[in-house]
């Protein structure tokens, strides 16, 4: 069904950005101006999420150039969800900024590019051209690049350098992948592409590109071999701005790989086997890298890692069960990481250290507070019934069916591992005595107004309940996902929705 | 022709990967310059490259009946200049920071953060 609808959650942010731009020095305006804007998205982007659910795949085509000619923008269960998720963690995060970020980034021009990352974001999620998805991607890393290196402090400049490196290798690796893909098909419609693909005769040709997408997705999502720039940069820049990298950043790679390897090259036993090995490195690496570290931002850095892992299970397995699992986990994943480095924050701003040798106390001085943090660690593990523990058993089951023992060791060891540092943070940061020495710095916390001290816990509190809903709505969210994975395994629709035919075969 | 360009992107990218194993800050970046030239000249092959044949259809005609020029990768092309030059100028600008910040070119003196193994 052809929609222009679809083109507004990213328009929406475009134009916020723009606005927040004519208030240059005006840090107020643009606060209220951002989280108004962010309001919208959200709106915008459920209602989005409600038309593609009742309605099936929407379509639009930019300038009226009928697919497989112009640029295609695609609504679908996957890309509408995870616009969705976008917009609530855009607008948690954005709340959160009123307050913590300082107001000398603001006047550099902090919401502006926040607001051209989410629209880069929400670009990436909708389109239905593989270039048009490269200039999305784009978008996207030379904002987070500003973001990365907007205050300028030595650490944060030297995490900028590993990470510009990478990520604009990456992109280069992605282009030369289109190039080639081009050159085999003379398509850039994602749709399209899908049934030219399957035509070509030279498989060795198409399993090279296959991987040259595999790598350059692999770099910006932090799988196994391609991960070490992000543990070494995710800890530098102000909380709410690793909140969005944490949350969101990572998963557009995921989004493109399962987009990549479900319509355009369906993975054979080879690269198959290849996502299941990388899985089960991914995971076994990220644990390892989180329990050798004592600041919890960088804990949290290599957690993103390791659970990258479940997500290229489900692509590795490749079955309905499995992909499901995933998408499941990725929904809950986006809101909880999201909200660990929020959380991470408030306690930097209460404690002025991420050091877990110089944390403790926390519950003593905020019991409330710190309820709500266990839930969000909980959340994280997965105690049944929170969020995390539901597309877990999909994935163990999957991984039962396909009988992979070193997988299903590397999926248990991943958990156990998480529940560990969980109870180690728990421990030091919130049971431990705060130790002596370090009480002189003052409570940044305390000493705010009752409202900001609202407006920072806030946002949590949202990302907080929405882990719960999620938990205790698993039902309805294994609907979602079983939806998507559905839409992933049997991809007619998409292609007649864009195409209006089948492929010819 | 072809030959001559295929030869050149391989030198490209080779020279290109290579820089970028090196472990100064300024050869990194010229590393990816040319990765990212030799991406764009890669796609400038895969469109074709026919000589004096534009893509205009004759009026009785409902399809190209031989190669002709194609223009997409050139548009591709000119989208991925663009986007190269905003992203290598934004690099070089850190460069300068980072060197200002750190008095070093070296990649390897950039860990003074790490310290918590």
């Amino acid at each position: 069904m052809i929609d222009n609808f679809i083109i507004l959650p990213v328009l929406v942010h475009m134009l916020t950005a723009i606005i927040t731009v004519f208030f240059w020095q005006k840090v107020g305006i643009q606060r209220i101006i951002s989280v108004l804007g962010n309001s919208v998205g959200l709106i915008l982007a459920w209602k989005l999420f409600l038309k593609t659910w009742d309605t099936g795949i929407l379509t639009m085509q930019a300038g009226g150039w009928s697919a497989p000619f112009g640029i295609t923008f695609v609504s679908d269960t996957f890309s509408s969800v995870l616009v969705l998720l976008t917009g609530i963690t855009a607008l948690c995060v954005s709340l959160f900024s009123t307050v913590a970020v300082s107001t000398q980034r603001i006047k550099y021009g902090y919401f502006s590019i926040f607001h051209f990352l989410i629209m880069g974001l929400n670009g990436a999620f909708l389109t239905g051209d593989i270039f048009n998805l490269y200039v999305w991607f784009e978008i996207v890393i030379i904002s987070s690049f500003v973001l990365m290196t907007l205050g300028g402090r030595k650490p944060q400049m030297e995490g900028a350098i590993k990470y510009v490196a990478m990520n604009m290798l990456a992109s280069t690796i992605f282009l030369t992948a289109i190039g080639i893909l081009y050159g085999m098909t003379g398509s850039l419609n994602m749709a399209d592409l899908a049934g030219k693909v399957a035509q070509i005769e030279n498989r060795g040709l198409v399993n090279v590109t296959a991987l040259l997408f595999f790598v350059g997705f692999g770099i910006k999502s932090a799988v196994f071999p391609l991960y070490f720039w992000l543990p070494s940069s995710y800890h530098t820049p102000p909380s709410s701005i690793a909140a969005l990298f944490g949350g969101l950043l990572t998963k557009v790679g995921i989004y493109a790989m399962f987009r990549i390897f479900t319509l355009i090259f369906v993975p054979d036993d080879f690269m198959m086997n290849l996502f299941v090995i990388v899985a089960i490195m991914t995971l076994v690496t990220g644990a390892l890298g989180a329990i050798s570290k004592n600041s919890m931002r960088r804990m949290f850095s290599y957690l993103i890692v390791c659970h990258i892992g479940y997500f290229i299970v489900g692509l590795g397995l490749f079955t309905e069960i499995a992909i499901a699992g995933a998408i499941f986990y990725l929904i809950h994943d986006i809101i909880i990481k999201t909200n660990l480095f929020l959380m991470s924050g408030i306690i930097y701003k209460a404690r002025g250290s991420t050091d877990l040798r110089r944390l403790g106390g926390f519950y003593k001085d905020y019991p409330k507070l710190s309820i709500l943090f266990a839930i969000i660690l909980f959340s994280l593990v997965g105690i049944p019934p929170l969020s995390g523990f539901w597309p877990k058993i999909n994935l163990f089951q999957a991984a039962l069916t396909a009988k992979s023992i070193t997988l299903i060791l590397a999926l248990i060891f991943a958990s156990f591992v998480t529940l560990f540092l969980i109870a180690k943070i728990w421990i030091e940061v919130f049971w431990k005595d705060l130790p002596k020495g370090d009480s002189e710095k003052g409570d940044e916390l305390k000493s705010l107004p009752k409202e900001k001290k609202f407006v920072l816990i806030l946002p949590v509190v949202i990302l907080a309940i929405v882990s719960l809903t999620i938990g205790f709505g698993a039902e309805y969210v294994m609907q979602i996902a079983q939806k998507i994975a559905s839409e992933m395994i049997d991809t007619r629709p998409y292609i007649n929705a864009v195409l209006g035919h089948l492929p010819l075969k | 022709m072809e030959l001559l360009l295929v030869i050149l992107i391989g030198i490209l990218y080779a020279s290109g990967a290579y820089l970028m194993f090196r472990r100064s800050m300024v050869r990194l970046l010229l590393g990816l310059i040319l990765l990212g030239n030799g991406a764009n000249l890669l796609i400038f092959l895969m469109g074709d490259i026919a000589k004096g044949k534009p893509p205009i259809i004759g009026a009785d005609a409902s399809f190209f009946k031989e190669i002709y020029a194609d223009p997409v990768p050139q548009s591709l092309i000119l989208t991925a200049i663009v986007i190269s030059f905003g992203l290598q100028s934004f690099a070089i600008i850190l460069l300068k920071r980072v060197y200002l910040l750190t008095g070093s070119d070296d990649l390897d003196t950039l860990n003074t953060h790490d310290k918590d193994i």
